[in-house]
């Protein structure tokens, strides 16, 4: 029934099918706007406007962007060896946790460079650890990875409130948040750093650690294009028999593999709470590890993707905000609307337009190539 | 130690109305995984069927028709799950993902934008919920000890979906294993191309599946909106969902263990409220939060192995390719 494989250039599967798929979710979510009575390209332009209209515009824009690429690398990685990592919103979570028990044991012994690593570290250290009990447990226990994920996800949320609100709250403090952390642990924003040079940005949340997940973006692709674990990855994600045939243990691999992607999740922390809220705090990760997913399916799994995914959910959490404000029909939610959208077209219904418009390029293609080259 | 009994009692009877939803969305859930559909659209499902019932039960006044726009808005969703994983073969972890985004944000814009209450509906009368039934000489026999408690405290004086929800259990188990239907349910979530062979559509047979699914789900929020509370609250379905999904691996894809461990967690709900700084001897006080998470936790050493193995349905998750 399928066309002929080698006949479809690699643009069509790569490009052309993605970008109708997110096209026919911003068309539903237009449709979704027309029923209320707002003008979709109306909002079109206010989300534009507000997201890069104006400086401190596009510091929120990357600010969120940065918690994307974080969540969205993390769910690719488990993608790639065939995992579905659903827990990324509680690794972050315990990922955060980490950074900020770190920084308030140590900030005030210990200069900024030191506990810049340590926090990474810990984020790192956090995250990981929170995704090595499912990975242990399908791996070696056999028990199913998504639904492990989202338990912890429940049981990380009933850990934090219990440490917020019994441990970690302020002597005094009504609301469930630790104290502020020394000047020496928070992390620089980017208005600062420009300031240091004599530039003069309006400032925004948006802090260094957008320059970590531009590292972590290059170096995800080196781990999973170029080393041998990502090599051993890929494999148990594209068959695992073939991988155990290869001497690849999948078990090893299934834990290597959570153990970045819950990592990287991790990283939200630093984000948040060390470049942020610069305190330890409820609720900080707001739906970032759910939105990993959409940034991952929609970017393929692969950095440059995510990175563009991630550019595009940036940019609708802050014009969204800002389309929230000047129309009072419109609130937050929509973005979250358009991600299930997006996660429902580009994900579970990925394969819907294959068909036909492999077939539509068939007969085009075909229609201009017979003349030239006769050959069937 | 007849307040104590007394303060159990009450506990049971809440225990009751916090598990409704619980074993409409496990039924669900069972339904569906038994055919070989992965479900974890469960908890969005409820939440859309909780926003439609409240918002039909606010414009027409009448919680039937309410109770029938749950079902249908909950059996749409069911079937366009089906439509992405059983006709497109698309991932079902995540359509199911999907689902429970998509539905989140919708209900919020929706409610916003059609009754401008910050995503609440406005709060229904008596005459537009489906209100506690009394039995009759509940009231008569309330003070006969034990009986009259059991009976106008325990059996008495719940709505009618809780009755429902909890005759939709032996109904289950009779479907699943006295009828043909359930045997061929049975038989395509474990071995679909045996199904194919006999000449039955497995399609076909999943599709009908996942219409029980949304049924049940429907009823289940419209319960959460209209008859456990008078209102659509954004996010209100708080994760039950995904504790119904527990409770029915809990209950080993079964529909009675599956109703009790919808019961214990319902249970462990219930009592988190009266255990709050109550200090047990040794431990010391316990901490709401672990009872809360105690669901979660305890489905972890289930699937884990460490109590009993839970097998899921052989051909659970795997979407099916007719060979030509």
């Amino acid at each position: 029934m399928a066309a002929a494989p080698g006949k479809i250039p690699r643009w069509v599967d790569v490009a052309l099918i993605p970008l109708v798929n997110i096209a026919l979710a911003f068309i539903v979510s237009g449709f979704i706007l027309w029923t209320i009575d707002v003008d979709p390209l109306t909002a079109l332009k206010t989300i534009l406007v507000g997201a890069f209209g104006y400086s401190d515009a596009i510091g929120y824009t990357l600010y969120y962007t940065t918690n994307f690429v974080f969540t969205g690398l993390a769910v690719a990685v488990a993608f790639h060896a065939g995992l579905f990592n659903i827990g990324g919103e509680g690794q972050a979570y315990i990922g955060g946790l980490g950074v900020g028990l770190g920084i308030l044991l140590v900030d005030s012994s210990l200069p900024f460079l030191l506990i810049l690593p340590i926090s990474i570290l810990l984020a790192a250290a956090f995250g990981a650890a929170w995704a090595a009990v499912p990975a242990y447990l399908q791996a070696y226990r056999g028990s199913h990875i998504v639904i492990t994920t989202i338990m912890f996800n429940f049981i990380a949320a009933a850990l934090m409130v219990y440490l917020m609100v019994n441990v970690l709250i302020q002597p005094g403090s009504m609301s469930p948040e630790s104290r502020e952390f020394a000047p020496e642990g928070q992390l620089p924003f980017m208005h600062e750093v420009f300031g240091w040079f004599g530039i003069e940005v309006t400032p925004s949340p948006l802090n260094l650690s957008v320059v970590w997940a531009a590292i972590c973006c290059v170096l995800v692709w080196a781990f999973i294009w170029r080393t041998r674990w990502g090599y051993e990855i890929r494999t148990v994600g594209a068959n695992e028999t073939a991988a155990v045939y290869a001497g690849i243990d999948p078990r090893r691999v299934i834990m290597l593999a959570m153990c970045v992607s819950g990592a990287l999740a991790g990283f939200v922390g630093i984000n948040e709470i060390m470049g942020v809220h610069h305190r330890l705090l409820l609720n900080f990760t707001a739906g970032y590890g759910f939105t990993g997913i959409a940034v991952s399916l929609m970017g393929r799994n692969h950095p440059i993707g995510i990175v563009l995914a991630s550019l595009l959910f940036g940019m609708l959490y802050q014009g969204g905000a800002e389309l929230a404000f000047e129309e009072p029909k419109v609130t937050r939610e929509l973005v979250v609307t358009i991600q299930g959208l997006v996660i429902l077209f580009s994900g579970a219904l990925a394969y819907m337009m294959k068909g036909p418009i492999e077939r539509a390029y068939l007969r085009i293609a075909g229609g201009l190539g017979r003349p030239a080259g006769q050959e069937g | 130690m007849a307040d104590l009994l007394f303060n159990l009692l009450l506990s049971v009877d809440a225990t009751f109305r916090v598990a409704t939803p619980l074993v409409l969305c496990a039924m669900a859930g069972l339904f569906a995984e038994r055919s070989g559909v992965v479900d974890i659209g469960l908890e969005g499902k409820m939440l859309a069927a909780a926003f439609a019932a409240a918002a039909v039960a606010a414009v027409t006044n009448s919680a039937w028709l309410a109770l029938g726009a749950g079902m249908a808005v909950s059996v749409a969703l069911a079937l366009l799950h089906g439509f992405a994983c059983i006709t497109h073969r698309g991932d079902q972890v995540v359509s199911g993902v999907a689902i429970n985004i998509l539905v989140s944000g919708l209900t919020v814009v929706l409610g916003i934008a059609w009754f401008a209450r910050g995503g609440q509906t406005p709060s229904v009368g008596n005459e537009a919920r489906f209100t506690p039934i009394n039995w009759p000489g509940a009231e008569a026999l309330a003070d006969v000890p034990v009986i009259g408690g059991l009976y106008s405290e325990l059996l008495s004086g719940h709505n009618l979906l809780v009755y429902v929800a909890f005759l939709i259990v032996p109904l289950t188990w009779w479907i699943v294993y006295r009828t043909r239907f359930g045997l061929r349910l049975r038989a395509v979530g474990e071995n679909p191309n045996a199904v194919d062979t006999a000449g039955i559509s497995v399609s076909g047979l999943r599709y009908a599946a996942m219409g029980c699914c949304g049924l049940l789900c429907g009823i289940a929020g419209t319960y959460l909106s209209i008859a456990q509370n008078a209102a659509f609250v954004r996010d209100m379905t708080a994760g039950q969902g995904y504790i119904a999904l527990a409770a029915m691996i809990f209950g080993k894809w079964r529909p009675v263990p599956a109703m009790l461990a919808c019961l214990m967690f319902g249970f462990l709900d219930a009592v988190a409220i009266r255990l709050q700084g109550v200090v047990v001897p040794v431990i010391g006080p316990i901490p709401v939060q672990l009872i809360q998470a105690l669901p979660y936790v305890l489905t972890v050493v289930l699937l884990a192995g460490f109590i009993g193995k839970a097998v899921a349905p052989k051909a659970s998750g795997i979407p099916y390719v007719k060979e030509r």
